[in-house]
């Protein structure tokens, strides 16, 4: 008789491919992976962003620690890596970082553009991909949507050119979501950024939906509201039932939340510690939470 | 800027305090001993106030307005940029505030100091001398490395609180214009340092507070004890 893990594993074998599951269950292994909708490409379902994080100036000994964050998270499957010109010194951190790894191939280059004139956007995009040293850019994003108007045909012409390979918007803590829906029906762009978390769901009412029905991939923001999430709960005890999940840690609890949502294609936490990358990457292993665990879990951390 | 009602201080603060401590830190390694020469600096000020000198006004705002620009080019152009891209907005405001200082005070000798015996200028002065001698053990009182000291002369929020104190101490009316700038910086320096849940965030805002209640409350144009 199947147990209720091996039920599970059946359905995320079903939903994510049997090639992305793990080769073992708490033993290294590559994370579980979701195609992004219209395109078929597959990306781990766990990323790494760079807001605060790797804004370290040119203190060479934080450059290396952005560093090690880095290798480890590409060492543990990771490929995803989002930046933006507004983070401060975080793209030339990327760029450290890449170099030191010698430009990892399974790079997935995620920034943005944000700048008031649209006529500046090419140039800041090309000024951020000097920084990370990358031939070109996977996405490009459209930050906060500022003067998303004008950015996108400059965005999509750059796509056509094959200056980039796909075109997003961005946004966060629940702002403009209006817009970004109105974005979402009218305009041919391959992913949107929001914010989501186990307490912020205003995106599962509308925008999540819309965004599998678009085939539009889905990269979360904030999923742990900049740490605010994990200290809030960090001192009451890990209920014990999420361990069918694989999850030994807050931290994997509130990630296989957000991406066990079928229209999540990437969250990306942010982090400057090698150990703290290493069980992010974790999260995205073992099962991910069936509906009514989900449930369980939101309606377990809002009690907290 | 849209719902700009949802924005809170921790929208804006780009950078970890880990970052912005060691950034002081590497800061006053890398211009070591020019620490010593701005406290210097400071000292000689403190005994210019005191020891009413021709001319020693003059010297006064000279050499603040020399600090400022300093601070402009090397702390928020050279070094803060680094971390928080606003600090090329914030560098041009502490430059012009250096050349108000050199032309309104040791160009057109239009600062005048003259702390007088009573408990208000008493405290300016205090305020100062805090400023120059106190405010660098904020950081070593806070936990963090001695290096990391904030130190009049070569970081912002001494150096603005001495100007202020300082300022307090004037009579001349056009000490509120010459008040802005220092006064604008110490509450954003609060603010930011207050979303780091720093300890110490109330220092440079409070210490602003004094000096301006201090100038609220000390007439303009009163008669002044002459220099020697």
């Amino acid at each position: 008789m199947q147990t209720r893990r091996q039920i599970l594993q059946g359905i995320v074998a079903a939903t994510l491919g049997g090639a992305a599951l793990p080769k073992a269950w708490g033993q290294d292994a590559s994370p579980l992976t979701r195609a992004i909708p219209a395109i078929g490409e597959r990306l781990p379902l766990v990323g790494l962003g760079s807001w605060i994080t790797f804004n370290v100036g040119n203190d060479r000994e934080l450059q290396d620690d952005c560093a090690a964050v880095m290798a480890a998270f590409f060492e543990s499957g990771g490929r995803m890596i989002d930046s933006s010109p507004m983070y401060g010194s975080s793209q030339p951190t990327i760029g450290y970082g890449l170099k030191k790894l010698r430009y990892p191939r399974t790079l997935f280059s995620a920034d943005k553009v944000w700048i008031s004139n649209p006529a500046s956007g090419p140039e800041q995009i090309e000024r951020s991909r000097r920084y990370w040293g990358v031939s070109r850019f996977d996405l490009v994003q459209v930050h906060n949507l500022l003067s998303w108007e004008r950015h996108l045909p400059t965005l999509f012409k750059m796509k056509a050119d094959g200056k980039l390979r796909y075109v997003g918007i961005t946004t966060s803590e629940g702002r403009r979501h209006r817009d970004v829906l109105r974005i979402m029906a009218s305009q041919p762009i391959d992913f949107v950024q929001v914010t989501y978390n186990v307490l912020d769901r205003e995106v599962e009412a509308r925008i999540l939906p819309l965004g599998m029905e678009r085939g539009i991939g889905v990269i979360v923001n904030r999923p742990f509201r900049q740490g605010e999430l994990i200290d809030a709960v960090q001192r009451r005890p890990l209920p014990k039932w999420i361990a069918e999940t694989g999850a030994s840690s807050w931290a994997q609890f509130l990630l296989k939340f957000i991406i066990s949502h079928p229209a999540v294609t990437c969250a990306i936490p942010a982090t400057t510690r090698v150990d703290h990358v290493r069980e992010n990457l974790a999260a995205a292993s073992g099962v991910l939470p069936d509906e009514p665990l989900r449930r369980r879990m939101a309606e377990y951390v809002r009690q907290l | 800027m849209s719902e700009w009602w949802t924005y809170t201080p921790s929208d804006f603060l780009l950078f970890s305090p880990r970052v912005y401590y060691r950034m002081f830190e590497l800061y006053n390694r890398s211009l070591w001993p020019l620490a010593i020469v701005s406290l210097a600096c400071g000292l000689a000020i403190l005994w210019l106030l005191l020891n009413r000198i021709r001319g020693g006004d003059r010297l006064i705002a000279a050499l603040l307005g020399l600090v400022w620009i300093w601070i402009a080019w090397e702390f928020f152009w050279n070094r803060y940029a680094d971390i928080n891209w606003a600090s090329v907005y914030v560098a041009p405001l502490f430059a012009l505030q250096g050349v108000a200082l050199l032309s309104i005070g040791a160009l057109a000798g239009r600062i005048k100091l003259a702390p007088q015996r009573r408990a208000a200028d008493m405290l300016a002065v205090a305020l100062f001398c805090f400023s120059l001698i106190g405010y660098p053990f904020v950081a070593p009182l806070s936990g963090r490395s001695t290096w990391a000291a904030e130190i009049f002369g070569l970081a912002p929020d001494p150096t603005a609180l001495a100007t202020l104190a300082l300022l307090a101490m004037s009579r001349d009316g056009g000490r509120w214009a010459l008040m802005i700038v220092p006064a604008v910086w110490c509450l954003a320096t609060g603010l930011t340092l207050w979303t780091m849940q720093a300890a110490g965030f109330f220092v440079a805002p409070a210490g602003a507070l004094t000096a301006l209640l201090i100038a609220a409350i000390a007439p303009s144009h009163t008669s002044v004890r002459p220099a020697r």
